[in-house]
């Protein structure tokens, strides 16, 4: 707590000193034209000490605002600086900050991160005495006011989407903590920590906190465990140490396990050419990625369901499912959530093929616009909306109050690609044992996906859906071992019944032969 | 229109009223005093846990009943007038029905101990002792010590709920093994071992007295009959079995045993009215089951099955095999088929159990034919589907060794133990069984 107390209160500290130095090599490094910014950051921003990085920010977003408008006004387009303006001021902000953090990374680093993990994990280790014997320990969640909606949860909710905004719109009010990682981003990479490394190790270092806690809770379930290990896994080593690395082999960042569509950007005109321009191996990368998504996943989840990659492989999944895992509870499962579901996420997914199709339409025709609609504009809105609003701020801002599979249930493209297949054509269901169940609930109120699988297991029918992500909680909550996450023929997978196992058997076959 | 009406919206109720629903059009309306909407009376206890709310112990969404026409109607039913057709409720309403279904369920038992309406004392079955417990054990400040009685099903469950908010449990069973009237003494020694392991303090053959009450009324201790040790605590569990609910039928003309008296088209003695679920009392038990079952699935069945006969396709109650599960605290227990607690004359076991002791099996076969007769199993999920067929199929002991690991129904990459299984019975009886690899084909085959 003292950890992350420390972390937030780092965003106020630090002071920034734009030296004339920094300014000039900015303005030549981004060919800025226009001398109406430059004049104004001169009077306003250089040589000044600034003591926080709102005042800095506005002096400079101000500035480049300004200039663009006049610019705009008197149309001089050459001279419009097209950064967008807190993406600038992060720029020059990274440079100029001085004070304390900025000198001693490492000990704020142990101040933040460090006590943050280390209260962490002194909050979830006495949890292998006090939660008592190995088994399923959901006691309280319902009556505990982090888990049910109550104030820490709506506190939780405020910090994670609070954190998101930071993240994805005003860079420049976090770059204290970029410099906490940036000695852990120049070992890796070369370069200074941008927000994103942040976010990237903030993101290893949650889920592996929060594996931890997995581990203890589900210590007795090791269909859990493995899980667990494996999107840790490919947390750390593919999304985030294996992209460093290469940018220090001057080769292009790139999370190999991250497909399109959910890599929405990874046909982007961008993305293209610079693995084109990188010669064999981003050759090699782009023809991974197709492969990828047109023949190792659908033949993955054809054997093993959405689950080899949402539960096991997936960054976002891994997040969900670890820092996620205490408000899996609170997703909605009534009809009309189910409704809406099917609506969202089929047109997330037409809309990510709709600005792909226009993207490659422009990138082979050379127009920049398709049907009268500028392709950048279709990527801005998708960036936007989808990719930052959508995946971010709602996926994972929301955690505490709709619980912890928003963006995989609602929004994620490639959930919604693979629930396609997982619906129509795999070798994955769950299977419902026979006549034992008894209707309690545990399972559709532990579904994180909102499944009422209840409402399929009290009828003996094994449950087929597209959303289901096989993370396997349901069977582990079942107290009467009705349910099992399980790979088989195709024949019989789906099998819908009127009157269960157990029953007279001339009943049976009357009813559910009809 | 033929109007339905069913008293009681539990599992065999409800589960009567929508297979009449979707075979006809009639009327249908369920009587219930207890709650608005049905649901789930075994997830009650995960309410009081914190595991769920209660919402989330009812199956269908509120709309269902509009929606499939099934009127709803809250009262508490005094009396049956059979001749006119007539419910009559307590404050004074009356119903007319054209065909009475009585899926009233059961009560717990009280067996006229001293104290036992005293408040702080309560059974483990209805909505509203959820909500006593929440009254009277809403923590450890409040309750700093609670007695149950009677070591059954309920009674661990509930033992369970209490130790979820840290309450200490006193824990007075009647056998001198917990459960040792159904399960094996292997089983019910092992169980022993666990509950001890969660600090309940267990006193087996230990009879309950009395209850002692404070000045206001309410449980100030009670007293073992066997030491006469008073334990102060301020509540007590009553969970020594349930009996049907059947009282407001005193009178009424139907027929009454135990329970409301059935034939196996689960008709009363009364034409137009039917029992089914845990009141309706078979006039001759069924196999080897007890004429009344209060057991979850068995009321499903029911109701499914007088659903057909009320719908022109009058059907014999003929339950299939028997099955059950339950949880002990975090052990699992699932049985197919029959394993007395005492072996009979022709039935011989096998036992194993794990070396972490808390996983077992014990499967029950004829000695002279070797045919399988039913297993328990502790710590180990197994797959209904097998069973039932094997039980259908009348296989052998040896057929069901050879093929365990089609059996597993544990989650993947659990421990498997089918190997060590085969081997302890291998040893023991001098045969030379080879368990089979896990076929897909077999499992599926059905």
């Amino acid at each position: 707590m003292i950890g992350l107390a420390i972390f937030t209160s780092l965003i106020f500290l630090g002071k920034y000193e734009v030296t004339p130095d920094i300014f000039d090599q900015l303005i030549t490094n981004k060919g800025i034209k226009s001398e109406l910014f430059i004049n104004d950051m001169q009077s306003n921003v250089v040589g000044k000490e600034f003591t926080n990085p709102f005042s800095f920010s506005s002096k400079v977003t101000s500035a480049l605002e300004n200039a663009n408008a006049s610019h705009k006004q008197n149309s001089e387009w050459d001279k419009v600086i097209w950064s967008k303006p807190h993406s600038l001021s992060y720029e020059i902000a990274k440079q100029a900050g001085t004070g304390p953090i900025a000198e001693n990374k490492g000990l704020f680093w142990w101040l933040t991160f460090g006590l943050g993990i280390i209260g962490a994990l002194m909050f979830i280790i006495p949890n292998v005495v006090t939660l008592g014997p190995e088994g399923i320990k959901n006691n309280g969640i319902y009556l505990s006011a982090a888990t049910n909606r109550g104030w820490i949860g709506w506190f939780a909710f405020v910090f994670l989407v609070g954190f998101y905004i930071l993240l994805y719109f005003y860079p420049d009010y976090i770059v204290n903590w970029t410099y906490l990682v940036d000695p852990i981003s120049e070992s890796l990479s070369g370069n200074m920590a941008s927000q994103w490394f942040l976010y990237g190790f903030l993101y290893c270092v949650v889920m592996t906190v929060m594996a931890v806690r997995m581990y203890i809770k589900y210590r007795h379930n090791k269909y859990q465990v493995l899980r667990t290990t494996s999107v840790v896994f490919f947390q750390i080593v593919f999304a985030f140490l294996i992209p460093e690395i290469l940018v220090r082999f001057e080769k292009p960042w790139y999370d190999f396990k991250n497909a399109f569509p959910l890599d929405y950007d990874f046909f982007f005109k961008w993305n293209l050419d610079e693995l084109i321009a990188s010669g064999g191996f981003g050759l090699f990368i782009l023809i991974w990625g197709i492969i990828l998504t047109l023949i190792i996943v659908p033949v993955m989840v054809y054997f093993f369901g959405k689950r080899w990659y949402c539960s096991w492989v997936c960054g976002c999944g891994g997040l969900a499912e670890t820092l996620g895992d205490p408000y899996r509870q609170l997703s909605d499962k009534s009809v009309k959530a189910w409704k809406l579901e099917r609506w969202l996420i089929h047109g997330v997914l037409v809309f990510a093929l709709v600005m792909t199709g226009f993207t490659l339409y422009a990138y082979f025709s050379g127009a920049e616009a398709v049907l009268g609609i500028k392709t950048q504009t279709i990527q801005d809105i998708y960036g936007f909306l989808i990719g930052s609003i959508f995946a971010g701020v709602i996926g994972t801002g929301f955690y505490p109050i709709f619980g912890n599979r928003v963006w995989c249930r609602f929004g994620c493209p490639l959930a919604a690609y693979m629930g396609i297949v997982q619906r129509f054509k795999s070798r994955f269901r769950i299977t419902t044992n026979g006549g034992q169940c008894i209707s309690c609930g545990n399972c559709s109120t532990y579904c994180e996906q909102g499944i009422d699988v209840r409402a399929y297991a009290q009828k003996g029918e094994n449950i087929v859906r597209a959303s289901c992500v096989g993370c396997g909680i349901c069977s582990a909550v079942c107290p009467r071992g009705v349910l099992k996450l399980e790979n088989g023929p195709e024949n019989g997978r789906i099998n819908p019944t009127d009157v269960l196992l157990g029953n007279d058997v001339d009943l049976m076959s009357l009813v559910n032969n009809k | 229109m033929e109007h339905i009406v069913i008293i009681g919206n539990g599992i065999s109720g409800v589960s009567a009223a929508r297979h009449i629903r979707k075979l006809s059009d009639k009327k249908i309306t369920i009587v219930s005093a207890e709650t608005d909407y049905f649901f789930s009376r075994t997830a009650l206890m995960y309410v009081y846990m914190g595991h769920m709310k209660f919402e989330h112990t009812q199956p269908y969404e509120n709309w269902f009943w509009k929606k499939n026409r099934i009127e709803l109607k809250k009262g508490y039913v005094s009396k049956v007038n059979t001749s006119t057709k007539q419910l009559e409720f307590s404050n004074g309403d009356t119903l007319g029905y054209d065909k009475l279904i009585i899926a009233t369920g059961s009560k717990p038992n009280k067996f006229g101990w001293p104290g036992q309406d005293l408040d702080g004392v309560m059974g483990m079955y209805h909505k509203q002792d959820l909500d006593n417990l929440e009254k009277y054990a809403p923590n450890n400040k409040v309750c700093k010590r609670a007695v149950i009685v009677g070591g059954g099903l309920i009674g661990i469950e509930l033992a369970e709920m209490l130790l979820s908010r840290d309450i200490p449990v006193t824990f007075l069973v009647r056998e001198d093994s917990f459960w040792n009237g159904v399960l094996p003494k292997e089983e019910s020694e092992m169980l022993n071992r666990h509950i001890k392991e969660h600090h309940i303090d267990l006193r087996l053959s230990s009879n309950l007295k009395e209850i002692k009450s404070d000045e206001n009324g309410k449980v100030k201790s009670i007293v073992i009959t066997e030491t006469g040790e008073e334990i102060p605590c301020e509540v007590v569990g009553l969970t020594a079995g349930v009996s049907p609910n059947i009282a407001f039928l005193k009178d009424s003309g139907v027929e009454i045993g135990r329970g409301v008296k059935v034939n196996r088209y689960l008709e009363t003695n009364i034409q137009d009215i039917y029992a089914i679920g845990d009141c309706a009392e078979q006039h001759e038990p069924i196999g080897s089951r007890r004429p009344i079952e209060a057991v979850w699935y068995t009321g499903r069945m029911m109701g499914e099955t007088l659903a057909q006969t009320l719908c022109g396709n009058r059907i014999e109650y003929k339950p299939g095999h028997w099955f059950n599960s339950a949880k002990f605290l975090d052990i699992e227990y699932q049985t197919y088929g029959w394993v007395w607690a005492q072996p009979k004359e022709n039935e011989t076991r096998f036992y194993w159990e794990h070396s972490g002791g808390k996983k077992c099996i014990h499967i029950s076969y004829d000695k002279d034919t070797q045919e399988f007769i039913g297993i328990n199993t502790f710590g180990i999920r197994m797959r209904h589907d097998f069973f039932d067929k094997i039980l259908t199929e009348k296989r052998n002991i040896t057929y069901v060794l050879e093929h365990l690991a089609d059996a597993n129904f544990d989650p993947e990459f659990y421990k498997l133990h089918e190997k060590e299984i085969v081997a302890k019975f291998n040893s023991e009886n001098n045969t030379n069984i080879q368990l089979k690899k896990k076929s897909w084909r077999r499992i599926f085959s059905a």
